[in-house]
């Protein structure tokens, strides 16, 4: 992975490391650092993993190292979930159980 | 140095006084006690005047539909006469796809007239695309803090999403790990741009809430001839709630019930690592509900505006399992295909509607935009891939981060009733201990518990007794 000047890239900077995180963190949270990912042009070439500087959106310049460029988003509906699949057809099926019931009763 | 932290969360105050251009100090009365009024009416606008900035933003008067289907479906199994009819207002209209962008048009106003260059919000939830379309409108930079990932740079689909459609409105979005530092970043953000803060919790932003209750009670007496008997809000941090039922009382509401409505998250800690992704909703939960309800100065701002206990006339919780299936009921009875958060109150209101009279009406206030990620199939797809048992079966064995469990069929819908003495205990223990110690609460400091937990000065002393006692 590379990036050149100007390229629209993420970086990754350590925020705090784990000495410097708030008191009464749960231990899992406490032992990890906080990391944060933001995006923004590239300031010059750089390759995966290598520091560089970024102008975010707002025009903010901030140091992180390179770990995506051009970054998009993968994210889906999926595959419905087995447990939902029949929730349509059984609820049309006793809504229209239900108003026959009701139409033969008046 | 565990100092860094520290040291910016000590200079709240003066950050957040220039950043909401408001000192919360003249509000003060005493350790416990805050003129909550002066601190809501402080901006000036009236009803008229928020919904004006509203329109102006694209936002508000969504239309609000009464649900025939899905009120026969609960008729169907409720005993003879009961099944109450529900309706839903559909905030998934707003501009960026839920009521947040009420709450938000009034602090970019606030932000656009007072001078600001930018905003800046810590939310992973709709509030952040909230904010960033309304700053794109108002051509105002944006900065949204999110805690997006665990420390595996694994993020929920649902959060993902929202990291997405700040950055399509233009925003800067600054995704974090999990952690409340995300709070003290925001502040460092603040101190150095120089920028608004667009916080969920001032009274600008609550502000902007009234107007749905408003339309609530409009809407409903022009639908039905009165206004309704319940609105069900998915309840969080507060103001939805709060915001909804100053509304419904402004519209003249004043007989309207307003229930809480929280999915059960009890037993995971919302600030750890490994819990982050065992959770299925990132919001509308009792992780972030009981403990802002209990204590809503936890905040970014000196003095909360949402302030739930002050309205909620109910609790009730419902399960994951139960909000996903309700999504489904919706999407294929009623052609409203919304994201899964903003049916929580959906799910405890076909609980409830069972149990009310025919004649009953049910409002569920909002609906939230749905799409890639922010799906239920996207989130039960998540969850069993993070080890949680996903299956059918009766509600009642869910337990919160291990499993969720798909109801069998809709009578196994059975929202809980969370108990509101024990919620007014917990936040007359916090006020107490927040106060410091050896603090003895005035008449005055009494009569202010009371109103914040729409309680009487009587319940409070005794309360207030007991915990000396314990």
């Amino acid at each position: 992975m590379r990036c050149a000047a100007g390229d629209w890239v993420e970086v990754r900077y350590v925020l705090l490391e784990p000495e410097d995180r708030a008191a009464n963190l749960p231990a899992d949270t406490a032992a990890q650092p906080l990391l944060v990912w933001v995006k923004g042009f590239a300031s010059n070439p750089a390759a995966g993993g290598e520091e560089l500087q970024v102008e975010t959106m707002t025009g903010r310049i901030v140091t992180g190292v390179l770990t995506d460029v051009n970054p998009g988003y993968e994210h889906t509906f999926g595959r419905p979930a087995p447990e939902l699949v029949h929730v349509g057809a059984d609820l049309r099926a006793r809504l229209a159980a239900y108003r026959a019931a009701a139409k033969a009763g008046e | 140095m565990a100092g860094r932290t520290e040291a910016i969360l000590a200079r709240k105050g003066e950050i957040m006084k220039r950043a909401l251009g408001m000192d919360y100090a003249e509000f003060e009365r005493s350790p416990i006690a805050f003129d909550y009024d002066a601190m809501m009416a402080a901006h000036g606008y009236s009803l008229d005047d928020i919904i004006a900035i509203q329109r102006a933003g694209g936002v508000g008067d969504t239309p609000l539909l009464e649900l025939r289907n899905l009120t026969d479906l609960v008729r169907s199994y409720a005993e003879p006469g009961c099944g109450a009819r529900i309706f839903v207002k559909d905030e998934c209209a707003n501009m960026a796809g839920s009521f947040k962008d009420r709450r938000a048009s009034v602090s970019i106003h606030v932000a656009k007239a007072k001078g600001y260059e930018g905003v800046i919000a810590a939310t992973s939830g709709n509030y952040g695309a909230a904010v960033s379309s309304q700053a794109a409108r108002a051509s105002l930079k944006c900065i949204i803090c999110q805690e997006a990932f665990d420390s595996r740079h694994v993020g929920q689909p649902e959060i993902i999403e929202k990291s997405r459609i700040c950055e399509a409105f233009g925003a800067e979005v600054i995704q974090m790990t999990v952690g409340p530092e995300l709070f003290s970043h925001m502040l460092e953000l603040l101190d150095t741009t120089g920028y608004f803060a667009a916080s969920l919790y001032s009274s600008f932003g609550v502000s902007g809430i009234e107007t749905l209750g408003a339309e609530v009670a409009r809407d409903m007496v022009a639908i039905t001839g009165r206004a309704p008997d319940y609105v069900v809000v998915t309840h969080a941090g507060g103001g939805n709630t709060t915001g909804t039922a100053r509304g419904l009382r402004r519209a003249g509401a004043t007989g309207t019930k307003v229930v809480s409505a929280s999915v059960d998250l009890s037993g995971l800690h919302m600030a750890s690592d490994t819990d982050f992704n065992r959770k299925s909703f990132t919001t509308g939960h009792t992780g972030f509900g009981v403990p802002f309800a209990t204590w809503p100065d936890r905040a970014d701002v000196p003095r909360n505006a949402a302030r739930s206990l002050r309205y909620m006339d109910r609790y009730l919780t419902v399960t994951q399992g139960e909000v996903f299936y309700v999504t489904e009921a919706m999407a294929k009875l009623e052609g409203l295909e919304r994201g899964p958060s903003g049916n929580t109150a959906m799910a405890a209101a076909l609980s409830l509607a069972r149990d009310l009279p025919r004649e009953a009406t049910v409002v569920v206030q909002e609906t939230e935009y749905t799409g890639a990620g922010k799906h239920h199939w996207a989130q039960l797809n998540f969850a069993r891939a993070n080890g949680i048992d996903v299956r059918l079966g009766d509600p009642a064995g869910n337990v919160p981060g291990t499993n969720i469990v798909v109801p069998e069929r809709p009578e196994q819908i059975r929202a809980k009733e969370f108990d509101l003495a024990k919620l007014r205990r917990s936040y007359v223990r916090n006020a107490l201990e927040h106060a410091g110690e050896g603090y003895a609460p005035t008449s005055e400091d009494i009569e202010f518990l009371a109103a914040d937990t729409n309680s009487t000065p009587e319940a409070i002393e005794e309360i207030v007794v007991g915990l000396r006692e314990a």
